[in-house]
């Protein structure tokens, strides 16, 4: 009986191995360790054996099972890993094929400049304040110490609806409104929004643009409010190596008024085709609200003060990214469009 | 404002500064140097030489083969092509290997004649054709006889200067003439000023003799005064006063009216010369014009005045336009003997509207509008007489006649040195501050720690403690003014909801596929109403530039659709985009249009495009659709918002959809109609446009969570056929109702008509989910209420499938 066994063990042991899928080995436990495999029946036959020999005999029928169970679940594994390497093989695809696109459109230039400063100042307290393309004569020129017939109306060509009503040449009415309606309360807005004037449309000009507007009202507002205010836009908007300077100019509803320049962000102030060789680039217009505008707007000019400050995102935008055609920013090209669709400058 | 820094240098020493170092100083004090032209520039090897014979060359028609003496033992022979070349004349030559305009000129050969070099008109020498004198206008330059030949001609011309461009300001109208800007320069170098001589012989004749003088509307002409010269010879004027007539861009005429332009450069004070015979009464009654009187004026063209309008008659008829343009009947000639000069104080305003009436600007109106000086009036007439006496020999009668009601008096602005510091958030000192206003020649006189200031009249933009704040701020440099920030209240800055409402509609739209464009407010009266989701009348510009631009939009589709075939004729494939803008409709009681905020989406061409992948799709209705529902679920008023069949003009009539917010129309998306398409070469295009004003207006629950389901759900399809027209919102409508609330969710999962299908049929199927959040539903629950819903569908006219 022993060696019967033993012929078993053999004989199943070499059929393991011969074994090269799980379902050959799965017959095999079948056939040998199942119910009505022969082990099972050498048990089954112990009863033949003397008493003295069964325990002996039993031990070592387990044991044969044990280890031949053992190299069969060794064999189930080796065969389970091929078979799963077989699959794997099988499924590789080619990851260098394109990915199906996501069509992610984008903003428009101009947007893209105005939310980057609406968020820089909103960040430094400021409010965001719109107000209409068209208006009255009296909140784009005569709140603003503009009278009719100055001659500083000169300076901005105006569409006219009517003798009274106007396309805004500027944002600054929103300024008017605004200080109007705070009954002498302080303010610190950023205003931007669609302006109009009367220019034939080229590379340089455009009958639409946008403007940006900042103000701030309140009391013991000084001039070097203004600068330093100016002197953060600058740093966060064009790099925080830029420079700021001030030179004076003219704006009827400022006084001092100043324009404001920076030092070149493409050449750091050697000189270059971006700033003309200057070194500089002229950025905005700024000053101290004239006390004709608070006045007009309800305040006590001898007690509150202010600044103000304005800009062009379209001139902001041509600097920065080179465009060499305002009229680009209104054809809409997606050729055009598509190039501004990074998430860092 | 065109300065010579050669004329400049008679009033204000500037030595030692190189000019791009003054026009710096100049730029950052205060006036902006827009340009610094050095008149040399580009010449080279100029000389004067006279022409001793000219014979016409034998193979051209027009050129002469002229022999030229520059002092040299030989004469040099040069061929010119001008037509006033004569011989006997002094003339400026380039010299073979010198420059002109930057151009070297080599020596030559001009139809086979040898030409050393190049006789010059002054346009070659860089003269703006505008200013040249008629005489040279199409020719060589003359130099006067006394010039000796062989002479630098960069000299001789006064090119030998430098030209600085100012960039005025309104305010800054005293910088409209030379003195005005050498007080400027005296300021900034702290430098002294010298003032012209203006005293001359003048005869026993009295001009009041000769003139009377009357103004009826001394409200606008309060100061009006008359000098007489008698026995001037009109002439060319000496070459200097040529030469800075036109450097400051004025073209030479003859000696009394270069004279009269040489004052109102040098004081900024507009004269006008009068033919005193052809005033013919010895009278000058200045008054309001009648309406529709004519008048010819010195550019020989009729013009017919307002009631408005001041004129300067003789007493019958007018013969100038005040302050803007003299009269062509009176002017000065040739034969002109006895001149009336005029130098008068008008009224800005006036002379604007009458300027702007007439359409007409001149340097005179110019200079007006802006304020002039009150007290260079006389001067100004007395330095014209000086220079008439010298320059054109005339004899200049005594006196002056005129009237003057005109307030002289300086302006007085009192400021504390608090004031200034504290508008300028600095630390300057009393004394530093007297020191700037009287470099800038202000009045100034400190009292119980006040500032006195009596303002020069020159400086008309001086009125208030502000001027006086940048004039200190200018001079001290703005680079002094420290950095700080406003100190007050902390004030939160954030946008309000409907800001960040367009943002994310921005956001989602960009998410979507679509790129945001820019279009014009202003489109064409034909395009104005196109589209528009209101009836409303429309706003018009008074004056529009184009017609393309003329009214106000009231709805952004026009000029979408325009970018969108922009795009598809530039071949491509696709054009995907959106635009957040206002739309102008009627009046309100304010006086303006209402403007509305709307959102509109174009999309044609290829969406999705997957080529490797076969998967190909192109923008259809409901892609667009489905964009405007996404857009309406993160905006969370999707459960209110309905789409029912719409008719737009220009739209698809069964491809179009109004799209609804708690029952009333915001807006609609649909296809182009077939025919607008071929009209603009586009293929199935397919647009939207929403009024954001409603959805803004719209109240949303704040977001609350809702419990994660706990029990799982039930779902049951249902198969129907109905009548092809029958929509799916119709259906779910009865689904809903006879669901009730253990209904979740209703979809349509598959649409069919055609085959297999009875002609007017369709088959439409839905996938309902059911479930209750507090139990598990059983089989028995859900057939009680499917068989409910079953029922209603059958009760409404759809078989079960």
């Amino acid at each position: 009986m022993q060696e019967q066994l033993a012929q078993l063990k053999a004989e199943v042991l070499e059929k393991i191995a011969a074994s090269e899928t799980l379902k050959q080995l799965n017959d095999v436990r079948v056939a040998y360790l199942g119910k009505k495999g022969p082990i099972t029946d050498l048990l089954k036959g112990m009863g033949k054996l003397p008493q003295e020999e069964r325990p002996k005999m039993g031990a070592l029928v387990n044991e044969t099972r044990a280890q031949v169970q053992q190299v069969l679940d060794a064999r189930k594994e080796q065969l389970e890993a091929a078979a799963l390497d077989a699959q794997l093989a099988s499924e590789t695809i080619d990851v260098t094929l394109p990915g199906r696109t996501v069509k992610v459109g984008n903003h428009h230039p101009l947007t893209r400049i105005i939310e980057e400063i609406e968020d820089l100042f909103i960040g430094m307290g400021y409010e965001v304040v719109e107000g209409p393309e068209v208006e009255k004569d009296y909140y784009n020129f005569e709140a603003l110490n503009l009278p009719k017939g100055h001659p500083a109306r000169d300076m901005q060509d105006t569409f006219y609806i009517s003798e009274e009503i106007l396309m805004r040449t500027h944002t600054s009415p929103v300024q008017a409104r605004t200080m109007e309606k705070a009954e002498g309360k302080p303010i610190k807005i950023i205003c931007p929004g669609k302006v109009f004037r009367r220019d034939n449309d080229d590379a340089t000009h455009s009958h639409q643009f946008n403007q940006i507007e900042g103000l701030v009202v309140g009391e013991d507002i000084a001039m070097s409010d203004l600068k330093g205010t100016l002197d953060i836009f600058a740093k966060k908007m064009f790099g925080d190596e830029r420079e700021i300077r001030l030179r004076p100019s003219y704006f009827p509803f400022t006084e001092p008024s100043v324009e404001m320049d920076i030092s070149c962000f493409k050449c750091g102030g050697e000189g270059c085709n971006v700033c003309k060789g200057t070194g500089w680039i002229e950025i905005l217009g700024a000053g101290m609200v004239h006390p004709n505008v608070l006045e007009m707007a309800g305040y006590d000019s001898k007690k509150v003060t202010g600044f103000a400050f304005g800009m062009g995102p379209e001139r902001i935008a041509m600097l920065k990214y080179g465009v060499d055609d305002i009229r680009h920013f209104y054809t809409n090209d997606v050729r055009f469009l598509e190039q501004f669709h990074r998430a860092e400058d | 404002m065109l300065v010579s820094l050669k004329w400049l240098s008679q009033y204000v020493d500037i030595d030692g500064l190189e000019p791009e170092e003054l026009a710096e100083k100049i730029t950052r004090s205060g006036i902006e140097v827009e340009a610094v032209n050095h008149l040399s520039k580009g010449l080279k090897k100029l000389q004067v030489g006279q022409i001793k014979e000219a014979v016409p060359h034998p193979d051209s028609d027009h050129l002469n083969i002229c022999q030229v003496d520059f002092g040299e033992e030989e004469l040099s022979q040069i061929v010119c092509g001008a037509p006033n070349v004569e011989v006997g004349q002094k003339i400026v030559a380039v010299r073979p290997n010198g420059y002109v305009g930057g151009k070297k000129i080599k020596k030559g050969k001009l139809r086979g004649t040898v030409s050393m070099g190049m006789i010059c008109s002054l346009q070659e020498l860089g003269v703006d054709s505008k200013v040249v004198p008629k005489a040279y206008a199409d020719g060589i330059y003359v130099v006067s006889d006394d010039v000796p030949v062989g002479s630098d001609a960069i000299e001789v011309l006064g090119l030998d200067d430098v030209v600085l461009e100012l960039g005025l300001t309104p305010n800054r109208a005293d910088a409209l003439s030379m003195l005005g800007v050498a007080y400027e320069v005296a300021a900034i170098l702290e430098r002294d000023i010298k003032l012209p001589e203006t005293a001359h012989p003048t005869t026993n004749e009295k001009a009041s003799d000769f003139i009377k003088v009357a103004v009826e509307a001394t409200d606008v002409n309060p100061m009006y005064t008359a000098k007489v010269v008698k026995n001037v010879k009109i002439a060319e004027s000496p070459l200097w006063l040529q030469q800075r007539l036109m450097m400051s861009g004025i073209r030479p005429l003859n000696n009394v009216v270069d004279i009269t332009n040489y004052i109102l450069l040098e004081y900024g004070q507009p004269l006008h010369a009068f033919d005193y015979d052809k005033l013919a009464t010895g009278e000058i009654v200045v008054r309001l014009a009648k309406e529709g009187e004519k008048i010819t004026t010195l550019d020989e063209k009729e013009r017919t005045l307002k009631a408005s309008n001041l004129v300067i008659t003789n007493g019958k008829d007018p013969v100038a336009v005040a302050g803007v343009m003299g009269g062509y009947d009176s002017e000065v000639t040739a034969e002109t003997t006895t001149v009336v000069i005029e130098s008068a104080y008008f009224d800005g305003l006036s002379v604007r509207y009458t300027s702007k009436d007439l359409g007409l600007r001149s340097e005179a109106s110019a200079r007006y509008e802006k304020g002039i000086d009150p007290n260079r009036v006389m001067p100004a007439a007395e330095r014209a007489a000086q220079l008439m006496a010298e320059l054109a020999g005339g004899d200049v009668l005594e006196g002056i006649v005129t009237v003057d009601e005109l307030d002289k008096e300086p302006a007085r602005v009192v400021v504390s040195p608090d004031f200034i510091n504290n508008r300028l958030g600095m630390k300057i000192s009393l004394n530093e501050m007297v020191t700037i206003l009287q470099r800038l020649r202000f009045d100034v006189e400190p009292a119980n720690g006040l500032l006195i200031i009596d303002a020069p009249t020159r400086r008309q933009d001086i009125k208030i403690e502000e001027d006086i704040v940048e004039e200190i701020a200018r001079l001290y440099g703005y680079d002094e003014i420290p950095k700080t920030f406003p100190v007050g209240p902390v004030t939160p800055g954030r946008l309000t909801r409907n800001q960040q409402i367009r943002r994310t509609i921005r956001r989602q739209l960009q998410d979507a596929g679509l790129y945001q464009a820019l279009t014009y407010s202003l489109t064409s009266d034909e395009l104005a109403q196109k589209y528009a989701l209101k009836t409303a009348p429309t706003t018009r510009l008074l004056m529009p530039m184009s017609e393309e631009h003329s009214t106000l939009r009231q709805s952004l589709l026009p000029h979408l659709i325009e970018s969108v075939v922009y795009n598809v004729s530039r071949q491509a494939d696709a054009a995907t985009l959106y635009e957040i803008g206002s739309v102008f409709l009627g009046q309100t009681e304010e006086g303006l249009p209402l403007e509305e905020e709307h959102v509109a989406l174009a999309m044609t061409g290829k969406w999705i495009d997957n080529a490797w992948q076969g998967e190909h799709k192109t923008v259809d209705f409901y892609v667009l659709k489905g964009i405007v529902e996404s857009l309406f679920n993160t905006l969370s008023i999707s459960e209110r918002i309905s789409y029912v069949a719409g008719k737009v003009d220009g739209l698809h009539p069964g491809r179009t959809a109004d799209i609804l917010l708690d029952g009333e129309r915001i807006g609609f998306v649909g296809q182009l109609h077939p025919q607008e398409q071929k009209d603009l070469g586009l293929k199935d295009t397919f647009v939207a446009e929403i009024n954001l004003a409603q959805v803004f207006a719209a109240e949303v629950e704040s977001l609350q969570y809702v419990a994660v389901p706990r029990f799982p759900s039930i779902s049951r399809d249902i198969a129907l056929v109905v009548d092809r027209l029958t929509t799916a919102s119709s259906l779910e409508e009865v689904i809903t109702a006879a669901g009730g609330k253990l209904l979740k969710d209703v979809r349509v999962f598959d649409v069919y008509e055609g085959e297999h299908m009875e002609e007017g049929k369709k088959s439409i199927a839905f996938s309902l989910t059911y479930f209750d959040p507090e139990r598990t539903l059983t089989d028995e629950d859900v057939t009680a209420v499917h068989g409910q819903v079953v029922a209603a569908l059958q009760e409404n006219g759809a078989v079960l499938r």
